[in-house]
């Protein structure tokens, strides 16, 4: 085993110990992370959309799941289930698009469990799951008239996304419905601060299934991470000091 | 019951497949490549059930004549011609470069064109909607940017092109940036754990 590959062991080995401890953990207490102000308007979003019988547009982007993308997918796919459970009682399910077609099949899965549950093994469309391109403008254009046309009131863009997601961002503000987007790519973040009415930024797609449905594992994982970022703040100081110094 | 089955198949393989990377026993190796060759396998496969899923919802709205179904009748035939000359002519043939290239890729072109017209007017919104001084600072900045990048008739901007760009590019930008990709990567080796201790089962069931 190489360094790099033992200090990778080491990272994974340590964050697992860490994830697990924290859930144990975190099983009774309530933890407090800092407010996002874009989760409290979308937890409203939800409640006016269950209440006026409207639906939810959750896009999952373009991350192949055998891809480091995969991750931002998994984390949309994660944040759909909390809000196919929190729009269980409302008459239309939510409506999940995707440009991969691994996750439009994953989706489908995920939102059927999710129906399935709450009404006791009721049929479920399976409709609401959708390819709607494979390439990033084919994607988005599959995706337009569904803001349009599908009775929608809140859109949830999580995944990985390019630059293209601007013009969903665009479509939305037209329809004047509420908007939530994130994505791990870093142009689209850019545009995506430009055009969507609530942006996230960086690590904050992934957080997103403990703002709206908190439990144990995912409070952990936010725990895990910030012990992770000030192990690597430390860990640059020193090699900065050290360099400074001439030991290294 | 089915949920504990496929909860614990995903586990063992994530398992096999992060130890196989790690540890360079034969074994382990060769379970590894032969899951991740099951994986690409799959996705090839997800790719044929993906564009079934979208000629049945573009079907069903042909059927149910919904507003703007016509659309859906042209993408039906427009993806069955393809698919049909793909099949006889192969990838490469001059017809399917064609296609690619006089139909799919202007029109892909004129979609980049015309979102930067929106990014235009999402930029001169950006203030009404977020009135706060990130939004200053972000505008603020890709007005230099631009300053520094445009060719202007009498050539480059003094001082704004030579140095006020690339130390707002390479320095401030590239720190930020890698700011947030290191955020970014922190939070997906966390997502795969979850992923990996079943805490999230992205395969249905809870």
């Amino acid at each position: 085993m190489n360094w790099s590959v033992m200090i990778a062991f080491v990272l994974v080995a340590g964050s697992a110990g860490l994830l697990l401890g924290f859930a144990i953990l975190k099983r009774k207490s309530s933890p407090a992370f800092r407010e996002i102000p874009a989760f409290t308007r979308l937890r409203k979003a939800i409640g006016r959309a269950v209440e006026d019988g409207s639906r939810l547009h959750v896009s999952l982007g373009r991350g192949n799941l055998t891809s480091p993308q995969g991750a931002a997918g998994l984390a949309g796919l994660s944040a759909l289930r909390s809000l196919a459970d929190l729009t269980s009682t409302s008459d239309r399910t939510p409506i999940a698009t995707s440009g991969e077609p691994s996750l439009t099949v994953l989706s489908q899965d995920v939102m059927q469990a999710s129906f399935q549950e709450a009404t006791g093994g009721g049929h479920f469309d399976a409709s609401g799951a959708r390819l709607t391109g494979l390439t990033p403008f084919s994607y988005v254009s599959g995706a337009l008239p569904i803001l349009r046309d599908e009775h929608i009131s809140a859109n949830i863009l999580l995944g990985s996304f390019g630059v293209e997601a601007g013009l969903l961002a665009d479509a939305a503000d037209r329809q004047n419905s509420f908007l939530l987007a994130a994505s791990d790519n870093l142009p689209a973040q850019a545009v995506l601060y430009a055009s969507a009415q609530e942006p996230l930024i960086g690590e904050e797609l992934y957080a997103v299934s403990e703002y709206i449905n908190h439990s144990p594992m995912h409070a952990a994982s936010l725990s895990v991470q910030d012990i992770l970022r000030w192990v690597l703040i430390i860990s640059m100081l020193l090699g900065a000091l050290l360099k400074l110094v001439g030991l290294l | 019951m089915k949920g504990i089955i496929s909860t614990s198949i995903a586990i063992l393989t994530g398992l096999i497949v992060l130890m196989g990377y790690f540890f360079q026993i034969p074994i382990l190796a060769d379970l590894r490549s032969l899951i991740l060759d099951w994986a690409v396998t799959l996705a090839a496969i997800m790719v044929f059930i993906g564009v079934l899923n979208l000629l049945s919802v573009n079907n069903s709205r042909i059927n149910k004549k919904d507003k703007g179904s016509v659309y859906s009748l042209v993408l039906i035939i427009s993806l069955l011609v393809t698919l049909v000359l793909g099949l006889f002519l192969k990838p490469g043939h001059p017809v399917m470069n064609f296609i690619f290239y006089s139909i799919q890729l202007p029109v892909e072109k004129s979609l980049m064109a015309l979102l930067a017209v929106t990014l235009l007017v999402a930029s001169i919104n950006l203030l009404r909607r977020q009135p706060n001084l990130f939004s200053v600072i972000f505008l603020g900045t890709t007005f230099l940017i631009l300053l520094g990048t445009v060719p202007l008739p009498f050539g480059e901007f003094p001082f704004v092109g030579d140095v006020l760009r690339p130390f707002i590019a390479q320095v401030l930008a590239a720190s930020g940036a890698r700011g947030i990709l290191i955020g970014v990567a922190l939070a997906t080796l966390t997502t795969g754990l979850r992923v990996l201790f079943g805490a999230d089962r992205p395969y249905g069931g809870k």
